[in-house]
């Protein structure tokens, strides 16, 4: 059972039962949103409000498993207050952090390792890689995220 | 009766004996299939047939004049006699066409028959609990045809509501139903909805998909007016499907894909389509998986479908108890609570627990289980769903699946709770 503790972590649940900035904000001004994962029906609404280029507030709604949802709660956390180019800099690093590492030999790898202690709780959700279709769900907020960044420029 | 075929009597644990992947070992436990809903598992028969075929006869079908295409096209002619049999259809081989899975069988006769018969206004009535196969191909032909997609709404005990049905009917010139839901378990009133589509000039198609591998199928006495299923559901292989109609109904439809095999003739001016199933299997058709399905049917017809279906009526009845008193109301089942027309699929609704978590937990006891909404959007959506957990049954499943299923659901509850 210690790979489904390694998904599974008790921060990951934590902020299933209690997911952070849940909620809506009035579109417009703020930035809605939405992101579907077809294959299993996970459904997520960010807003984004953006100021002087710095993500003064996120809200998030939707539903979906404890990892889609603890993601995208982990993840309103870990960039609200930010600026835009360290909002990008995250999605990169948590990008990088749910990449299956190539395993063949011969091949060099040029995924360089992620530093863990920035990602601060985040963290928590490296365990998901070892489950690679749940890399879906943890990457649908951020998907979304970026969308609405993208949505700005 | 091919070599290999030794059952002569129901036993489970004979059938899970003639089943390799049932031997697997998952995470450490030895693995508990419970997702025959999905895709069955495959007995030795089905796959040696297949092996055989590649390894003694591998040849072109239609085509050669040599021994192995002789023999080639006697394994894949053969196949299409034992379905014919096997849903008793009453005009035998000439009625049944191959495709590559139930889906393309639902787009042939929505392009086919669909779009050759139905104009503009004319309603196509399907149900809420309907598989995406039968409701997209319907909306396309809406696109195009200007037709109307109408649904029969389901009920709060996972019924189909029939009490407006006459208001329902209102030009509908087909209506096309599951005969049973692959998410509810639900086994609808097929010979009902016969009389009821008939009586108003309207056609009957049936997704069988779900109903073939588990109950007695007699399409002649169902009085229906298509038929259509997948191999892969009843111990076959991926990769082939099966579309029935009345040979005067498939004579009369246009060709659906084009190219070698389904012509007649062509010219440099045109071409004439082939009659009888060939005009409707263009390319070279799946010749090594209608040995495979042409196995799986002498092997579910060596065990008895009626035993079949009594043996998994068992086991859900079992399952439904157990579930309804272990989990003090923790775990919902999504489908009727009896099994009175009702079949071995069950959705399960986890407390505060997504499904595709319950799915992840029940895979380290080596439980397959599919999460999700099962293909069934508008159906999820009926009972504000937006995913369950669906065990369902085979001929291969023992309480002992159950007892592993319910050890694990314990855990995912305690888990998340």
């Amino acid at each position: 059972m210690s790979n489904l503790e390694d998904l599974y972590r008790e921060v990951i649940l934590d902020h299933y039962r209690s997911p952070r900035n849940r909620g809506e904000l009035t579109s417009p001004p703020a930035i809605r949103v939405e992101g579907f994962n077809p294959l299993c029906g996970d459904e997520v609404v960010v807003y984004l409000d953006v100021r002087d280029g710095v993500l003064v507030d996120i809200k998030l709604t939707g539903h979906g498993c404890s990892i889609s949802q603890s993601s995208s709660s982990l993840m309103s956390a870990a960039v609200k207050g930010k600026t835009i180019e360290e909002v990008r800099e995250t999605i990169a690093t948590f990008k990088q952090l749910m990449t299956v590492p190539r395993s063949s030999p011969d091949e060099k790898s040029e995924v360089t390792p992620v530093d863990l202690r920035a990602l601060g709780e985040l963290a928590a959700l490296q365990g998901v890689v070892k489950f690679p279709v749940r890399i879906k769900c943890a990457m649908l907020a951020w998907n979304t995220l970026g969308q609405g960044l993208d949505e700005l420029a | 009766m091919a070599a290999g075929h030794t059952v002569t009597s129901f036993d489970p644990c004979r059938v899970r004996a003639d089943t390799p992947l049932l031997t697997r070992v998952v995470h450490d436990r030895t693995i508990t299939y419970l997702d025959s809903a999905a895709s069955s598992l495959q007995p030795r028969a089905v796959i040696e047939a297949m092996s055989r075929y590649y390894e003694l006869r591998h040849a072109n079908v239609h085509r050669g004049v040599y021994q192995t295409a002789n023999e080639a096209t006697a394994v894949y002619e053969g196949a299409r006699e034992a379905i014919a049999r096997f849903i008793n259809a009453p005009g035998g081989a000439n009625e049944i066409v191959f495709t590559k899975n139930a889906t393309e069988s639902f787009n042939l006769l929505a392009k086919s028959w669909g779009t050759a018969n139905l104009k503009p206004g004319d309603v196509v009535l399907v149900t809420e609990m309907e598989h995406h196969a039968n409701i997209v191909p319907w909306f396309q032909l809406r696109d195009v045809a200007g037709i109307e997609v109408r649904f029969i709404p389901v009920t709060d005990d996972f019924r189909l509501d029939l009490s407006n049905i006459d208001e329902l009917m209102k030009d509908v010139k087909l209506v096309s139903v599951t005969a049973m839901s692959n998410v509810l378990g639900t086994i609808n009133p097929i010979k009902e909805l016969a009389a009821i589509a008939h009586r108003c000039g309207a056609l009957l198609a049936v997704d069988g998909a779900q109903l073939v591998a588990h109950e007695v199928t007699d399409v002649a006495d169902l009085d229906v007016d298509f038929f259509i299923f997948s191999a892969h559901k009843m111990l076959g292989p991926t990769g082939i499907g099966v579309f029935w109609t009345r040979e005067e109904t498939l004579n009369a439809m246009p060709p659906f894909l084009g190219g070698g095999g389904m012509i007649a003739d062509v010219r440099i001016d045109g071409y004439t389509p082939a009659s009888g199933p060939a005009r409707f299997e263009a390319g070279t058709p799946p010749i090594a998986e209608a040995a495979g399905l042409g196995a799986a049917v002498l092997y579910l017809e060596s065990l008895g479908m009626a035993n079949i279906a009594e043996h998994e009526r068992g086991l859900t009845a079992d399952a439904l108890t157990r579930l309804a008193f272990e989990f003090e109301g923790r775990v919902r089942v999504i489908g009727p609570g009896d099994t009175v027309s009702r079949g071995g699929v069950i959705s399960l609704d986890v407390e505060g627990v997504h499904a595709h978590d319950v799915a992840q937990v029940l895979d380290q006891f080596g439980v397959c289980v599919r999460p999700g909404h099962h293909c069934a959007k508008p159906l999820m959506r009926r009972f504000n769903l937006s995913a369950t957990a669906r065990a369902s049954y085979g001929p291969y499943s023992l309480v002992r699946d159950t007892d592993v299923l319910l050890e694990a659901l314990g855990h995912a509850v305690t888990m998340f709770g």
